[in-house]
């Protein structure tokens, strides 16, 4: 007899839909799993058998075949052993085969029968209702994760019996003890700028930063900050949409960096300057999502940016160019998605301390080397720069500048302005504006056309660096609420600018 | 045009080959240039003696002067007329002088009054500010910048002059086609459009440690003046400076705060009875006379109290943030007064976002 059910293979961050096919013919006893199985697949034989007997059903002692369709498609990991067991059951008449035509069926057994825990639930379930499946079963843990998906029935399990049972319809699916939340929930506790004293230049480089998307540098010695400042920077992004938040979550669901319900709050990840090329951007034999892509919809923040490898941050070129990563494996591409806002911190000199008054010993080689490792295309992709000084003591004693809440609402304000005014162009926010819109939507009034003329007159500005400043000088204006970028607006974003050509400053 | 003659470039020839042997005589190097090709094959060409003196016979200085045009190279002698005449109170003027940027562009600077801005490699922001605008000024004044393109003060000078569009003369130790350091190399072809680079030795040498010395004198004695912006005590800034005083070329030197290492050159000038120089206008009273000429008006606008206010607390060495609280400046105005403070260009925004003042 045959008995066919639909589960999902995870590729990348995308589900791939694979038909569980499992034939019983009279014969010796055997079980072969064909359709291009990895290790951890055919493994599942065994997981299988024991599963099957320790749920109290019968292991047909004929001949199975089973066969996992697509066959060009590599199948890997062991989520497809619930899906196979069912089937085996389905085969050997002891459940209905008809019933499992409108389920979908992932997981991993143990030898006890127990469905256990396996990431990527989310990812299967929005493929099962792409491919018009109306019924998921997942591991109970996972069920939260998956009912995120609207107009499915998901059905969280936690042993092989119950999810025959389900199939049987003998009782109800079970439904996860808290229903997953309509709305997004409050993140928890995250850093606020309300805890941060003095710094009232970075805090208003960073509400920039928020409000148009630019990516950010911060520069100042060691112990003065700057590590502390990036990690709030999540708490003042306008908060995501439903639609965002299930991108994320299906990415860290898929990496098995979360289990339960819709992630809130924007991700902020800090690598190590160790990581590797592929750790950033993604890779492997099976390709996993690297740091840029776990920061999707957040934050990236590499601290210490001179510390890290040439080569891994020029892998991040085509992240930060095309919000997306392709990696390429043999015959396929995957693509990660990687829109996020860069923040690196680094030293000014290799001590820390250049412009401090004596307290640097550095050379002059020493510093040009430090700063030749940070040049390149990651620094052109730099709007704004800003110096993180030591806060006086006065300023220590002081209150907060601003809250989280506050910003938030300012940098809210000035998306919105900036979302009616790109509407129908290719960026979402002003840090995407490529030279042609920054021509066409960046208008200048009289005072600040003179000022511009001037510094790119005086040597101040680069061709490349005039445009940058165009495009932070209308996010400045767009916080303010200025229908043309003015004069106070244009100084404000000449004096965060990044300063492209070093080597002319002798 | 004028070109080397064969006994010069024969000698230049002898340079170049026998450079590293020199190397052993540094100690002595300007004495040891006194010397003609059969001295120095004798005092240190050693055991090759006999080869050298057998190579310089097969020397053919036609093919070295081609040589010389190959990489854009010009040529002049000291048998020439038209060969710089400062260069002459020199005990060993150099043979052949071996132009980038034009020979007779480099004549013509030679003639309107150099002055030498030298100093350390490792130098403070101030240091590199003052040579800066030391340089700009002096270029606005119709004043040949002589340097040596080094790290620090030196390429600061000829920064700030070419900035100011006044054409500036390197002197490299190297042969003056290859930029030294290599890392000044965007100097290097800025001086060669509007400026100059020259050296004594031919194309192909290496660079060797006594050519350092020896370009120093070439600085001092093209120059009518020797500036020293900051030098430590035992630094080559202050080899060109005794060079000067030697041909009895007036020296100056940038006052410093006495807890600087950098400063304890130029401060030790000064208690030897250095020019003391707080600006522009010093190097042109000590060169022409008090009062003759007059450095441009500072052209830059008036300061609003507030932006005088800041820009002090900048001067006094405060970060950029300091520097705004102290200022009394919300942090939306403060970057703004700080951009139009470089506008008005008196400060100027760094690699790392911090502002130095232009003095």
């Amino acid at each position: 007899m045959l008995a066919r059910i639909a589960t999902f293979a995870i590729d990348g961050v995308d589900p791939r839909q694979v038909l569980v096919e499992v034939h019983i013919r009279a014969g010796l006893p055997a079980f072969a799993i064909v359709g291009l199985a990895d290790t951890a697949v055919r493994e599942s034989r065994d997981r299988i058998h024991s599963a099957i007997l320790n749920s109290k059903f019968e292991f047909p002692s004929r001949r199975i075949t089973a066969n996992l369709a697509p066959a060009f498609l590599r199948k890997v990991g062991p989520g497809f052993d619930a899906a196979l067991a069912l089937a085996v059951l389905a085969a050997s008449g002891q459940i209905p085969r008809d019933a499992l035509a409108a389920y979908a069926v992932f997981g991993e057994l143990s030898l006890g029968g127990e469905l256990r825990d396996s990431p990527g639930a989310l990812v299967v379930a929005e493929g099962a209702r792409r491919a018009g499946l109306t019924k998921l079963i997942v591991p109970r843990e996972r069920a939260r994760e998956a009912a995120l998906v609207e107009g499915l029935e998901v059905a969280g399990v936690s042993t092989l019996r119950a999810a025959a049972e389900v199939v049987l319809g003998a009782r109800p699916p079970e439904l996860p003890e808290a229903p997953p939340p309509a709305e997004l929930r409050e993140p928890v506790a995250e850093p606020d700028l309300a805890d941060v004293r003095g710094h009232a230049l970075p805090m208003l480089a960073l509400q920039i930063a928020a409000a148009g998307g630019h990516n950010l540098l911060l520069e100042g010695p060691p112990g003065t900050g700057k590590t502390m400042l990036a990690r709030r920077l999540p708490s003042i992004l306008p908060r995501m949409t439903r639609a965002e938040a299930i991108e994320v979550t299906r990415i860290h669901s898929v990496a098995g960096l979360h289990a339960d319900g819709l992630i809130g709050s924007r991700p902020f990840r800090a690598p190590h300057h160790t990581i590797s090329p592929s750790g950033l951007v993604g890779g492997g034999a099976l390709p996993r999502p690297g740091e840029a892509t776990l920061a999707h919809r957040g934050v990236l923040f590499l601290d210490e940016l001179s510390e890290f490898q040439r080569s891994t941050l020029d892998a991040l070129r085509q992240p930060l160019e095309d919000g997306s990563v392709a990696i390429v494996r043999g015959q396929r591409a995957l693509v990660f998605p990687t829109k996020f806002m860069l923040i690196a911190a680094t030293n000014p000199c290799p001590c820390g301390f250049a412009g401090i008054e004596d307290r640097c010993n550095c050379r002059e080689a020493d510093i040009r080397r430090h700063r030749r490792k940070l040049s390149g295309p990651l620094l052109d992709r730099m709007d704004l720069l800003v110096d993180v000084g030591r806060p006086t003591e006065r300023e220590l004693t002081s209150g907060p500048i601003t809250s989280s809440d506050s910003a938030r609402r300012r940098v809210a304000q000035a998306r919105e302005r900036q979302r009616a005014r790109l509407d129908g162009t290719t960026a979402s926010c002003n840090g995407e504006m490529d030279a042609r819109t920054v021509r066409r939507h960046v208008a200048l009034d009289e005072p600040a056309e003179q000022a511009l003329t001037q510094a790119y007159s005086v040597g101040a500005l680069s061709a490349r660096g005039r445009h940058r400043v165009l495009r932070v000088a209308r996010t400045i204006a767009d916080l303010e609420g200025h229908e043309r970028v003015s004069h106070q607006d244009l100084l404000t974003a000449l004096g965060l600018r990044q300063q492209p050509d070093l080597a002319s400053a002798a | 045009m004028s070109a080397a003659c064969d006994a010069c470039v024969r000698w230049t020839w002898l340079l170049g080959r026998m450079a590293g042997h020199l190397d052993h005589a540094r100690a002595r190097i300007a004495a040891v240039l006194e010397l003609d090709e059969d001295e120095l094959i004798a005092a240190l060409g050693g055991e090759r003696g006999g080869d050298l003196l057998r190579e310089r016979d097969s020397v053919d200085p036609e093919r070295q002067r081609d040589r010389c045009s190959e990489v854009g190279l010009q040529l002049v002698c000291r048998c020439d007329p038209a060969y710089p005449v400062r260069l002459r109170d020199l005990p060993a003027p150099p043979r052949v002088l071996h132009i980038v940027g034009g020979l007779d562009r480099f004549l013509e600077l030679a003639v309107r009054d150099p002055v030498a801005i030298v100093g350390s490699r490792a130098a403070s922001s101030y240091g590199t500010g003052v040579a800066r605008s030391l340089g700009a000024a002096l270029g606005r004044a119709g004043v040949t910048v002589v340097s040596g393109m080094a790290h620090g003060i030196d390429s600061a000078a000829h920064v700030g002059a070419l900035d100011a569009q006044a054409p500036t003369i390197a002197v490299l130790p190297g042969p003056a086609d290859r930029p030294y350091p290599a890392s000044r190399r965007g100097l290097h072809r800025r001086l060669a459009a509007t400026g100059a680079a020259v050296s004594e030795l031919p194309p192909g040498t290496p660079v060797r440690r006594w050519m350092f010395p020896a370009r120093n004198r070439v600085i001092a004695a093209l120059a009518a003046m020797t500036i020293v912006v900051e030098a430590g005590e035992r630094s080559g800034s202050l080899v060109t400076a005794g060079f000067a005083q030697q041909l009895a070329r007036p020296v100056g030197a940038v006052p410093g705060q006495i807890t600087r290492p950098q400063a304890a050159g130029p401060n030790a000038l000064l208690a030897a009875g250095a020019t003391v120089v707080r600006g522009p206008q010093d190097v042109l009273d000590a060169l022409f006379g008090v009062g003759v000429r007059a450095a441009a008006d500072d052209d830059r606008p008036e300061l609003t109290d507030e932006l005088a206010l800041l820009l002090a607390g900048l001067a006094d060495g405060h970060g950029t943030s300091t520097a705004l609280v102290r200022a009394g400046y919300e942090p939306e105005e403060g970057l703004a007064a700080l951009a139009s403070l470089e506008l008005a260009g008196y400060v100027r925004r760094e690699g790392g976002g911090r502002y130095a003042v232009i003095p």
